[in-house]
């Protein structure tokens, strides 16, 4: 094919403008009207050009810091859970069992549930007092910690329900990756006297790598915004002792201080940017030289 | 083919047409002049929680009976900060409900009342409302509200069979205070309730202190607004936080503080379960309506602080309800018949029945009905005796947003008062800078 023939495409290019229009008037316009208003002091009602300020105070932030590291562990913890449960459990269920199907839409049926659901769900259960989880462990003689109250254990049971929740989805990219395996890899392995392990070492793993990539971005980009399920069960607390990004911002919004919740979501933006933009180039590359 | 995407047109052609009049008619609007050229209807949005709502209701039901060629649609909004954006979006839209019920002071100041709300200066009953609440809804000189509801006091709601099953006496310092809490320690009840799932009810040793602050260093609130003084350098305003940080320390809590509930601790305090809940009178309905025969087990008495002689009570100003400043015409007209109807003698009784007042009326010639809980009328000698103080955001228009925050760790433990109090006044400075303050 020449570039003479692909440039001349059958639809004229005002085929786009439809598109183009909601584009710029729900996304573009938005974004750039955040970047001039991450610069200002806003109150809804007039606001004042302040310069960089906004960042200034969003970095003196002192649930800031905590934040962020709360922030990577979550991401780190949900995404790194996620590959280690969702790939065994895609083996298992790719593999002939009984009950297959079934199996298969009980692993992938929290994806379904609401958020907010599951947040306040798991919130009554993991109740100190009252819980269902605490009230088992003690049948069978183990205090159970105060999961969500207690400072130490707050952002590791949240990050816990977030692996409960998504686990279905990167167990169903895995099952796409590795039923999208061509059966003569293993029939060949098989002759050449591999054992499960050995099939599973030198084919499975190396070639559901484009998954694996998948479902590390999707859950990292997820674990990094993460903000409705820490609301729904935490809201931050106790204290800003599970706080992450999104929740600081939200909270300076519900706060009343526009301008500067703005300016908190420029810097997650380009934190997310910075951080996912890299690994996917990473990952990418990886795939190729292989 | 063709067929059917036409009609599928036609029928997205027709959704968008519903959505666009469904959306340019709001319920205001329904029935107001066409049908029934009497008739004017008002929308009043208030916050949901129970004793906003019904006292609103019966504020509506008895003016609109007097009044029955106006009618009033209660609409309701969520509490705390999501509500408070939900009236400034809808201020800053244009699209606020004809009457709104919303936090005097601090809160109030940061609507720019000027800009986005109508002036009732020249409201028949303005001059029976007391002078210290119109400062709180005034800006510029003018008046913009009138009060909804009782003043409300913050100090420690205590169960009653408890202090007289050990014989205490309602202490008039923190040591007597924390004397007393040992004794209740010993007898095997939770001397002190928290209850930090609900985290604005761990406020309340810091905000209720206020009066002890004000005693010690008259003119702060003056200072603290000009920057001039801080929670981390005045001893005075520090002992709150460092009162909540002791009756962790001495491990005065219930049991399970970090996942109790408010209406739970509420509970707890009928219950016998605790002895001490500190918190504003407003519950006091509450606990009325959830625990009826255990109400008259209920006292309250103001935070102590270190000097009995100075010992008093801090006293939340009531809400106002407001006029937006595009109500006009008839609806605004009977928009200040509904105001000045709420300032008077009719409209207090009416709030009165509706649901138990947390303290006494600020209109002139409104009393307190006989059969109020005991805990309501404990408040009386602190207005009788003038030993009360507004709280801070009542003098001031700046409230950290992080508050309840800061003393869900202290209270927990996790964080120390000196340090929990330079946190606070860094939380505060964003907000005097939003709002613009000289100084900062």
């Amino acid at each position: 094919m020449t570039t003479t023939t692909r440039s001349r495409s059958p639809y004229p290019y005002w085929f786009y403008v439809p598109a183009a229009v909601i584009y710029a008037v729900l996304f573009l316009l938005p974004t750039f009207a955040s970047f001039y208003f991450s610069l200002t002091r806003w109150s809804l009602f007039d606001y004042k050009y302040i310069g960089l300020e906004n960042f200034l105070s969003f970095f003196q932030e002192p649930a800031l810091v905590k934040g962020f590291v709360n922030t990577l562990i979550y991401a780190a913890v949900t995404s790194g859970l996620k590959v280690l449960l969702g790939l065994p459990l895609a083996m298992l269920l790719t593999s002939r069992i009984i009950a297959r199907g079934y199996l298969r839409s009980v692993v992938f049926f929290p994806v379904l549930v609401s958020t907010i659901g599951v947040g306040i769900t798991f919130t009554a259960l993991m109740n100190p007092e009252h819980g269902l989880i605490n009230e088992t462990l003690s049948a069978i003689g183990i205090e159970g910690p105060g999961w969500l109250v207690d400072p130490r254990y707050a952002l590791i049971s949240v990050a816990l329900v977030d692996v409960w929740k998504g686990v279905g989805l990167a167990t169903l990219i895995y099952i796409a990756g590795i039923v999208s395996i061509p059966q003569e890899y293993f029939e060949a392995a098989r002759c050449d006297g591999a054992d499960g392990w050995g099939s599973f070492r030198h084919i499975v793993l190396p070639l559901a790598r484009p998954a694996t990539a998948t479902v590390i971005i999707l859950s990292l980009i997820g674990g990094l915004r993460s903000f409705d399920l820490i609301w729904a069960m935490t809201r931050g607390g106790p204290g800003f002792t599970s706080d992450v990004i999104a929740s600081v911002i939200y909270k300076q919004y519900q706060a009343g201080f526009y301008g500067l919740s703005t300016a908190g979501n420029v810097v997650l933006f380009l934190a997310v940017t910075a951080i996912v933009v890299p690994l996917f180039w990473f990952l990418n590359r990886k795939e190729v030289e292989q | 083919m063709f067929m059917v995407s036409r009609r599928r047109i036609a029928a997205l052609a027709a959704v968008a047409v519903g959505a666009w009049v469904v959306s340019a008619c709001s319920p205001g609007d329904l029935g107001s002049s066409d049908k029934d050229s009497q008739a004017t209807t008002l929308t009043f949005l208030v916050d949901n929680s129970d004793p906003t709502v019904k006292t609103a209701q019966g504020l509506v039901n008895a003016f609109t009976a007097k009044n029955p060629t106006i009618k009033i649609t209660v609409e309701t909004r969520p509490q705390g900060s999501d509500g408070d954006n939900v009236v400034k979006t809808r201020l800053a839209t244009g699209d606020m409900s004809d009457i709104f019920w919303y936090n005097s002071g601090s809160l109030f100041q940061a609507l720019k009342p000027e800009q986005n709300l109508a002036t009732i200066t020249d409201l028949s009953s303005a001059g029976d409302i007391d002078a210290a609440f119109k400062t709180t809804v005034s800006a510029n000189g003018q008046l913009y509200g009138v009060p909804a509801g009782g003043a409300t006091g913050g100090g420690i709601l205590y169960n009653k069979a408890i202090y007289s099953q050990l014989s205490l006496q309602v202490p008039k310092t923190w040591a007597d205070f924390m004397a007393n809490n040992a004794k209740i320690k010993a007898a095997g009840i939770a001397p002190v309730i928290q209850s930090y799932q609900d985290s604005w009810t761990s406020q309340l040793f810091v905000l209720a202190d206020f009066h002890n602050v004000s005693a010690a260093q008259p003119g702060w609130a003056g200072r603290y607004t000009a920057n001039q003084a801080k929670y981390a350098t005045t001893p005075a305003a520090m002992r709150g936080f460092q009162h909540l940080q002791e009756v962790h320390d001495a491990d005065y809590l219930n049991k399970d503080f970090a996942s109790l509930k408010f209406e739970q601790g509420l509970k707890a305090l009928a219950d016998g379960k605790g002895a001490h809940y500190p918190m504003l009178t407003f519950a006091v309905g509450t606990i009325a309506q959830q625990s009826p025969d255990k109400i008259k087990d209920i006292g309250f008495f103001a935070q102590p602080g270190d000097d009995a002689s100075k010992y008093g009570l801090t006293v939340w100003e009531p809400a106002g309800i407001y006029v937006a400043k595009k109500t006009n015409g008839a609806k605004l007209d009977a928009a200040k018949k509904f105001l000045a109807f709420v300032a008077s003698k009719e409209g207090c009784d009416a709030q009165a029945k509706a649901f138990t007042p947390s303290g006494p009326f600020l209109v002139k010639g409104c009393t307190l009905p006989a059969d109020v809980p005991g805990a309501i009328k404990d408040m009386q000698p602190y207005f009788d005796g003038g030993n009360n103080s507004p709280a801070l955001e009542f003098l001031s228009p700046i409230k950290g947003p992080s508050l309840e925050q800061i003393t869900v760790e202290v209270g927990s433990g996790i964080r120390k008062a000196d340090s929990a109090a330079e946190l606070y006044d860094q939380d505060v400075k964003k907000q005097a800078q939003q709002l613009g303050l000289p100084g900062w």
